[in-house]
């Protein structure tokens, strides 16, 4: 009825409504196919037929390289999605990189089997500690599948009981930083301690065989390798897609102005925590990559100066733009590998100082220095 | 429940439907107000009243903000309220919204909705749409994707992942642009827009929505002389269909719109009647409008 008494009131021509946007447009897509084919099918060609001589060979330090940094991509992606997005700036999701990577860890140790130091069928720190059993939560450590389920839902059912909590006593701001930041604290003193059964501070290593294929040969590598880009390619996807659905508008909402998302009828917590716990799920997913490529998972993973780190990356790349902090994760990954072989005592200045020049002089960082700029060549 | 006691109750249902399609809202066609069947998500107003706040009390350490304040709307009614600063106009509306809880009284959204039982969102999807004092709308959003936001529909997490505008839905956010006088900013971002602008959007927002009952904080603060008169318009169109309860201080455009003027002061009612009455009242003038 308000509806005729609006059309009533005004003689309405018919508005030109904005065509939805688009996924990607088509140098989006045309640069999504590039990167696919590069990860796909260039890089293996590369490090598996070109002889080792050649300049065009991709080394295997290359490959390892890069397969990290793509995990650390992945975690930057899901720092966006619930930081430069939604507002929420998380200080520990170093501790769901680090879940999933220990759910990966502990099949990789089942997966080494009697070849170790003490060739028994336990792993090899639990001999140490004269356990004679496997703890009740490695029971499903020796299945591929189940462990496929846990890197799913171990750290998605930890963020989701830990944001329905925090978001509905409507803790916001700084105050869900630094809590989120005391969780993986407290979860890495948990895991230093050996009676946990996660192996204590030097947590799992010398993996021998995923799916009892050997693990360190340079087709294996390959393989992880491609997963990497594959799940961080694929992630990429269904951020955009999840952004530019109208449901990644009623997040940038709750971002700007909260109290108007809910007198709009909208309920954020339900947002808030699907959001966050995708976010910790694919960063979940991430460390699970990551382990078997190099080869050690431990306590130090869930220190805060790493959860820091991944906001530092969406930081440098800008964010609220999805490719900002994945090219964030490869030039502060790449400048870190670099300078920690020429420089190591620089690294953590530099890396303060990169944090310190971003918020000062870049806030909308590297994509947003790159569309400035391409903005200002139009208008000359 | 024997067979009959529910075919009685299906024939109940029946003539409350029939009733509501001939429009009889005010008293749902029946004499009395007793026998009747009360509908899930319906705002019943056959007692005459949508907003009812009786002896509603709250205190912010100690400071009693609202002090027994009683007050109800009627259906289609345009009320404004007035009152000097501090006297409780906003924590009313905050209350009426549930992002306040009161310490005592009680709020009901027509006679069966007990409001202090919502929350936020719940309030609004129930029907009452609310414009703050200072114009919120989502800056870093275009206006159409405002307007597509506060659109009534079913506002879950999943049917927003898939959520897609259908033609009649486009028409409607065409004609509330075209309301709004926004038709040739759609694509602009609403942090870009004019201070005014921005309150007409939040309005535009509001429409969106299509509340039953519209409450409005100081709706013309920061607009120009044209603007105001154009926001006086639509209010004076929407008056009947919904209800309005405006905040504002702007006296001319107060005597423009009103029929019935409520002074706040303290917390509570003091004067109640056209704005004539009101300015007329010695203690109206002592505490608001004499100073």
């Amino acid at each position: 009825m308000n509806t005729s008494a609006l059309t009533s009131m005004t003689t309405v021509a018919p508005v030109a409504l904005p065509a939805k946007n688009p996924m990607l447009t088509r140098t989006g897509w045309a640069a999504f196919i590039i990167a696919l084919i590069v990860v796909c099918a260039v890089a293996p060609v590369l490090n598996l037929w070109v002889p080792e001589g050649s300049m065009f060979h991709m080394s295997t330090y290359a490959v390892a390289l890069l397969g990290k940094i793509m995990c650390y991509a992945i975690c930057a992606l899901a720092m966006d999605l619930i930081w430069g997005y939604t507002g929420i700036l998380s200080l520990g999701h170093g501790l769901f990189f680090a879940l999933g990577g220990y759910a990966m860890g502990m099949y990789l140790m089942r997966q080494i089997g009697t070849d170790g130091n003490y060739k028994s069928n336990l792993p090899d720190f639990m001999v140490f500690l004269d356990w004679k059993t496997l703890p009740w939560h490695w029971t499903f450590s020796d299945s591929f599948m189940a462990t496929m389920m846990l890197i799913v839902l171990v750290p998605g059912v930890v963020a989701f009981v830990f944001g329905y909590f925090a978001f509905r006593s409507r803790i916001k701001g700084v105050y869900f930083s630094i809590i989120t930041q005391a969780m993986t604290f407290a979860a890495m003193l948990l895991f230093f301690r050996n009676e946990t059964g996660f192996g204590g501070n030097n947590g799992f290593t010398d993996f021998k065989r995923i799916l009892d294929i050997p693990i360190a040969t340079p087709p294996m590598r390959m393989v992880l390798f491609v997963l990497t880009g594959l799940t961080l390619l694929g992630f990429f996807l269904f951020a955009r897609w999840l952004i530019s659905s109208k449901f990644g508008r009623v997040l940038q909402a709750i971002r700007d102005a909260e109290t108007r998302v809910m007198f709009s009828g909208y309920n954020p917590i339900g947002f808030k925590l699907t959001i966050w716990t995708i976010s910790a799920i694919m960063c979940g997913v991430a460390g699970a990559l990551y382990v078997p490529q190099v080869g050690i998972i431990n306590p130090g993973e869930m220190s805060p100066a790493n959860s820091i780190e991944i906001a530092i990356w969406a930081a440098v790349g800008g964010r609220a733009t999805l490719v900002g902090p994945i090219v964030g994760a490869f030039v502060v990954n790449g400048a870190k590998s670099w300078l920690t072989v020429a420089y190591p005592e620089f690294w953590l200045y530099v890396l303060g100082a990169l944090f310190i020049a971003v918020t000062l002089f870049l806030p909308q960082g590297i994509v947003g220095l790159v569309k400035k700029w391409k903005g200002s060549r139009h208008d000359a | 429940m024997t067979p009959d006691l529910l075919e009685e109750g299906a024939k109940r249902l029946e003539k409350v439907r029939q009733a509501a399609t001939e429009g009889k809202t005010e008293s749902g066609g029946r004499a009395a107000g007793f026998s009747r069947v009360a509908q899930a998500g319906e705002v019943d107003v056959t007692h005459g009243r949508i907003l009812y706040l009786e002896e509603v009390s709250v205190s912010f350490d100690g400071f009693k903000a609202i002090n027994k304040l009683s007050l109800d709307i009627a259906p289609g009614e345009l009320r404004c309220i007035i009152g000097p600063n501090g006297a409780g106009k906003t924590t009313m509306m905050d209350i009426i919204t549930g992002k306040t809880r009161p310490d005592a009284g009680t709020v009901f959204f027509g006679s069966t909705i007990d409001l202090l039982r919502y929350t936020e969102p719940e309030i609004a999807q129930l029907g009452i749409g609310r414009k703050f004092q200072k114009p919120t709308v989502f800056e870093q959003l275009t206006v159409f994707e405002n307007l597509e936001l506060a659109l009534k529909t079913d506002k879950g997490v999943k049917p927003s992942m898939f959520f897609k505008l259908d033609s009649s839905q486009g028409d409607r956010l065409g004609e509330v642009l075209h309301t709004i006088h926004l038709a040739d900013s759609v694509g602009r971002l609403a942090g870009n827009l004019s201070h005014g602008q921005k309150q007409w959007l939040e309005i535009g927002m509001l429409l969106m929505q299509d509340p039953k009952l519209l409450l409005l904080d100081e709706p013309v603060a920061g607009m120009t002389d044209e603007e105001t008169a154009r926001t006086a318009e639509l209010f004076l169109t929407l008056k009947g269909k919904h209800s309005l309860l405006v905040v504002e201080h702007d006296m001319s455009f107060i005597d423009t719109i009103s029929d019935i003027v409520t002074v706040l002061c303290d917390g509570s009612v003091l004067a109640q009647g056209t704005l004539d009455q009101v300015q007329a009242d010695e203690r109206v003038i002592e505490v608001y409008l004499g100073r």
